[in-house]
């Protein structure tokens, strides 16, 4: 009776999932190994890499109601050239952006290299027909986003609509056409870690090239838990099939010593290959003033103050 | 778009080609970090502390501590003989009867408490000292051993006015003298779960702490003398086998507790026999830790990683056999081989240090003679491959796959990072297994299973067994062995009955 | 001659000179008149054999010991009771081990439905264990007494069982997030020396506690009356008490002890011993000390002090024989 663990999909779905059994997975000992992870001392030259790293990585974020063009381009500006006084740092990942901005900001990154990455689907919520979601993601690719994040129908996904759910990233996926797709999980609705997990193993099967944990816009976002878990779904596929998921945790990232304790998380996790902006990236806006304060202070021995730096 | 029909997503499958190899490499490493040892100030030389003065044995011999890490001479500490026990006999007898059995349950406590303030107040100069002598990582001794040998005397602490509520209404009287005898693996934390339940109970002390790890207990009776205790409640007394010999033929000694191994406890059983002493024994274990197919697999491994590698494995509770479900042998072994590899193990004071020095060169010869039996048996041998520092008793993390029931190293306490790997069909299998050995102090069980984790717990011939987790341990959980791994239970309201006469 | 309590004899057959042995009330009781030799009926005398694995056997080594009682009853003055031998114990142990883990799978509340079994047979066959007692040299009144006792500490710990676990489990509140709890748990077979008296009450005190708490027993009954013992069970033997929970041997101490002390599948040994016993008592404690076995020895109680329901029963005697095992498991989603 397979089937019954899939209600309300229609049988050509529900056929897909006859083995869909994720492995369970312990809270307490998840947040207690994250705990650990969270302890590793991180000095020195290791600091300064593991910070200049989490800036390659960084999807410098806004996605507020009251975002303007001012607000974008100032945004690109800093995400190409993070501290005007050290031209040696790296430029952010991507600017992450509404589909009003996408044109915006692809002009204005030009050929730094910095992507545009649009949030579609009816984010956050994705409570829209999914027409429409697929509508505004093939829109914002044609604005010239690099990448789509989208998100899951978590309504679905927590009444037991697996079919559901996997449909609607397969179909996003594939009106992505040359785009990255990365799927929002918003993990700090889905209750646990078990379903976690679920939700992660069916984005990666049903074609994401990424998972994320938030939008940012529900607490709790990304934690180091629901990191973890994401990453032993990302090690599984791999595992399984030999094919690199990223990730991105997104949301509730604030600090340097965040960052690292993150970078500490996927290095001893996954290892070499995930300590890339191709494989891993932070959702952020925050964040990147406190690693540029820690960046300078390594540099010059003299703790900084905020204003030294600029709030875009 | 993947194919979600060939079984389940997070599960490898069997055939899994092993070319899709996570690579654990040096894209980005951490620099050393090490704890400062600068502030610490390790004496030259230590004398016995013996009724509340510090005494220059009467032997006038005096042994070499080392930092098993580093081969470094630490200190010079006293060798105590038979005529040094008997002066720490007698004072704490004179003790028992002139200050600590007279003084009321509610006075003990505060001194007690005292012990666990003091203990929290020095945890950094203390976890320094305990990783410096012993070996093991900072990190352990930092989180672990000081901090839970805090809790244990504060623990205690509470119970001194308050046994008349411990044993159903019944009155509960000291015993008199408690001599102990603690092991080299934790050795401040065992120093702490002898001295706090003996105090709190109404006895006094006298304690030897293991010849290759003597630094902190000498502490503790500096941290003791700074908490101003009555002379003689607890007397510190260092030494080796005869010194620990002296105090258990001592004719003065109410009770002994020992912990230790399973060989020296039958030999302190015998030495007691016929005797009005009480004894009570925490010894060896051959824990098994078993996997089952339905089992948070990746929090399994964390748990089998700390079951066999906490503290290099001289732990007498680590889960030192691991019992598979075959079903997930292979993918355990895989994922366990990955986790290995992040290990790392070197400078036991660097804070990222995850596997320490062997205690002693005794232990790391004992490590490699077990070792090498498993491999002429014929087991198949799988070690971290990483860089071994030139001086100082190392030995990385190791498991051994296809190893047979009857295997040396599935009998034996290796006592060192070392796990032996077995697998099982059924339940009822894995029962059989697990309690197919004389040792009963620990196991561990995996499932998602609640039915099955209650049905474990009730056939597993063990006094702890851990479900979904490993190698936990606080003062309020009693601790102690079924079989040949000891009898008495150390912590908790159980604990107590070790240390007072009950009418 | 000085009547004297109990006699017990060694090997052979016993002879007529034997003390205590009363030949001319023999005759008299045992044979008829040659007056009614045609109306008499002869009595069928019972043999008395040792009680394992719920089956009555005799010694696999084929001694006994006549024990000649003072004439109270229906058997004759001599009756020959097996002497036990080592391989008895050897036996006998792995038989309870057999039995170990069904026992112990025993619901308490049907554990204690078969201990009050025990209490509603023994008090049922009241008479013949008083007529046991008397044989040995107890008074009429005190035997009653006894076999009263003896019932009523049955009755105690029938209601006992299901009471033991929460008396001794506990939760344990560990800093952080697990639930640890602590449970009493049996230790296996116990090795038991019972009192050689009062040799009723002092094997039912010491054996009860045993099982109650899950346990199983291999012990040795007084050897100056290990008939009363025999009697005693036939009574566990119509109790529904699972065959192998409790074995009971006749035969010497001091050659049966040192077998269950340093039997290897002997968990636990609990011997009470008379005041000359302690080179017998320190060699028991030195055996038992190669398997790190839970050894008690103990001096035997005053007769007062075992029909003392603070002293011959209780939490004390249930202790003793409890394992505490420690279960941790996370607190979690």
């Amino acid at each position: 009776m397979t089937t019954a663990l899939f209600k309300r999909s229609a049988p050509t779905r529900a056929s897909r999932f006859p083995l869909f059994n994720p492995p369970p997975v312990d809270q307490v000992a998840i947040e207690e190994r994250v705990a650990n992870l969270a302890k590793r001392s991180i000095k020195k030259a290791s600091k300064v890499a593991g910070l200049k790293l989490s800036i390659s990585m960084m999807d410098l974020t806004t996605l507020e109601g009251k975002d303007t063009e001012g607000k974008v381009l100032q945004l690109c500006r800093k995400a190409v050239r993070p501290l005007d006084s050290d031209s040696d740092l790296p430029s952010c990942a991507a600017i992450c952006v509404y589909p009003n901005f996408v044109r915006i900001a692809k002009d204005a990154l030009g050929a730094s290299g910095v992507k545009v990455a649009s949030v579609a689907t009816a984010f956050p919520s994705g409570q829209s027909p999914l027409e429409i979601k697929l509508d505004d993601v093939r829109r914002a690719v044609e604005f010239g986003a690099d990448e789509i994040d989208m998100v899951i129908d978590r309504g679905a996904m927590l009444s037991g609509d697996y079919g559901k759910v996997f449909d609607e990233i397969a179909a996003t996926k594939e009106a992505c056409g040359p785009a990255h797709l990365k799927v929002i999980l918003e993990t700090g609705e889905l209750g646990s870690y078990d379903v976690v997990r679920k939700a992660s193993d069916l984005a990666i099967a049903a074609g994401g090239d990424f998972i994320k944990t938030s939008t940012g816009k529900v607490q709790p976002a990304a934690t180091l838990g629901v990191t973890l878990v994401m990453l032993e779904a990302i090690r599984d596929h791999f595992y399984a099939t030999g094919t690199r998921i990223g990730m991105k945790p997104a949301g509730g990232v604030r600090t340097a010593k965040q960052a690292l304790q993150y970078l500490v998380v996927v290095k001893e996790t996954l290892g070499d290959p995930w300590l890339t902006p191709d494989l891993f990236r932070f959702g952020a806006s925050a964040l990147l003033n406190d690693v540029l304060m820690q960046l300078e202070k390594e540099r010059t021995g003299l703790y900084q103050a905020s204003e030294d730096f600029s709030k875009d | 778009m993947s194919d979600i029909t060939k079984g389940a997503p997070g599960v490898p499958q069997a055939g899994t080609p092993a070319s899709f190899a996570l690579d654990f490499g040096k894209a980005w490493e951490y620099a050393p970090a090490p704890e400062s040892p600068d502030h610490v100030k390790i004496a030259p030389k230590y004398e016995l502390f013996i009724g509340g003065k510090w005494t220059a044995p009467q032997s006038k011999k005096y042994f070499d501590t080392v930092n098993p890490a580093t081969e470094q001479k630490l200190a010079e500490v006293a060798e105590a003989s038979a005529a040094d026990v008997d002066a720490a006999v007698v004072a704490a007898r004179t003790a028992f009867e002139k200050y600590w059995a007279k003084m009321p349950g509610k006075e003990r406590a505060k001194y007690i408490f005292r012990i666990a303030r003091a203990i929290q107040e020095k945890a950094r100069e203390l976890a320094i000292v305990e990783t410096m002598d012993g070996g093991k990582p900072i990190k352990e001794s930092r989180d672990f051993d000081i901090p839970t040998a805090a809790a244990h005397f504060f623990y205690h602490a509470g119970w001194a006015d308050k046994l008349e509520y411990a044993f159903h209404g019944r009155k509960a009287r000291p015993l008199g003298v408690a001599g102990q005898i603690i092991p080299w693996n934790f050795p401040f934390l065992m120093a702490a779960w002898k001295i706090a339940p003996a105090l709190a109970c109404g006895n006094t002390v006298v304690l030897k702490p293991a010849e290759t790890t003597p630094l902190t207990a000498l502490l503790l009776a500096q941290i003791i003398e700074e908490c101003e205790l009555p002379p003689g409640v607890v007397n510190i007394v260092t030494g080796a086998g005869a010194t620990g010999a002296a105090l258990v033929d001592h004719p003065g000694i109410d009770k002994i507790a020992f912990t230790g191994s399973t060989a020296v406890g039958k030999r302190i059983q015998r030495a007691v026999a016929g005797t009005k002493k009480r004894l009570t024994l925490e010894l060896g274990g051959k824990a098994a830790n078993i996997v089952f197919a339905d089992a948070p697999i990746d929090q399994a491994i964390e748990g089998i990683v700390s079951g066999i590698f906490f503290n290099q494995g001289h732990v007498c509770c680590a889960g030192s056999r691991l019992l598979l479900e075959e079903s997930v042998h292979d993918v355990v072994i895989r994922k366990l081989k990955d986790r290995m590899a992040t290990m790392r193990l070197g400078d036991p004071l660097d804070k990222n240090t995850d596997i320490g020095a062997i205690n002693s060169k005794a232990q790391l010869e004992r490590i490699k003679e077990l070792v090498a039996s498993g491999e002429l048996e014929g087991a198949e041998r799988h070690s971290l491959a990483c860089t071994i520092p030139e001086k100082g008793y190392w030995f990385p993390p190791t498991f051994f796959t296809n190893a047979g029931q009857a295997f040396r190293i599935a009998r034996e306490e290796i006592f060192g990072p070392v796990l032996t790997i077995m697998t099982f069909r059924t339940p009822d299998e894995a029962i059989e297994k697990a309690n197919n050995t004389m040792y009963g102090l620990s196991a561990g069980v995996w499932t998602d299973k609640g039915s099955k984790i209650f049905h474990m717990a009730t056939q597993l011939k063990a006094g702890v067994v851990w479900g979904d987790t490993f190698n936990k341990f606080d003062p309020s959980s009693p601790f102690g062995g079924f079989k040949e791994s000891g009898f008495g239970r150390e912590g908790g309201r159980q604990g107590l009955g070790a240390y007072v006469e009950v009418e | 001659m000085e009547k004297k309590r109990t006699q017990v004899e060694e090997g052979a057959p016993a002879s007529a000179a034997s003390p205590g042995v009363k030949t001319g009330e023999l005759a008299v009781r045992d044979v008829p008149s040659s007056t009614d030799v045609a109306s008499a009926r002869v009595r069928v005398n019972k043999a008395y054999k040792m009680y394992v694995g719920g089956a009555f056997v005799r010694s696999e080594s084929g001694r006994y010991t006549q024990v000649h009682g003072n004439g109270a009853g229906a058997d004759p003055e001599t009756v020959n009771v097996p002497r036990g031998s080592r391989k008895d114990v050897r036996d006998a142990v792995l038989v309870a081990k057999n039995a170990a883990d069904k026992w112990a799978a025993r619901s308490a509340y049907n554990r204690g439905q078969i201990l009050y079994r025990l209490a509603e047979v023994t008090e049922s066959r009241t008479p013949e264990l008083v007529e046991s007692l008397v044989r040995a040299g107890s008074s009429p009144a005190d035997a009653a007494r006894e076999v009263a006792a003896a019932v009523d500490r049955t009755v105690f710990y029938a209601g006992f069982c299901d009471k033991i676990s929460s008396l001794f489990s506990s939760h344990n509140p560990v800093s952080g997030p697990h639930f640890g709890f602590t449970i009493p748990n049996p230790m296996g077979v116990v090795g038991v020396v019972a009192p050689d008296a009062p040799s009723l009450l002092g094997l039912v005190s010491t054996i009860l506690p045993i099982i109650a708490t899950s346990n199983v027993v291999v012990a040795t009954a007084s050897e100056t009356d290990p008939r009363t013992a025999i009697v005693w069970s036939e009574c566990l033997a119509t109790s529904d008490l699972p065959g192998g929970v409790v074995n009971i041997l006749t035969g010497q101490a001091a050659e049966l002890a040192p077998q269950l002390a340093k039997h290897r599948e002997v968990m636990a040994f609990d011997g009470t011993f008379g005041p000359k016993a302690t080179e017998l008592r320190a060699e028991l404690e030195r055996l038992g000390a190669d398997s790190v076995k839970r050894v008690k020895t103990r001096s035997n109680l005053s007769t007062g002090e075992w029909f003392d329901d603070r002293k011959g029963q209780g939490i004390a005697w249930v202790e003793r024989y409890i394992e505490s095992k420690t279960v941790w498991h996370p607190v979690g989603v």
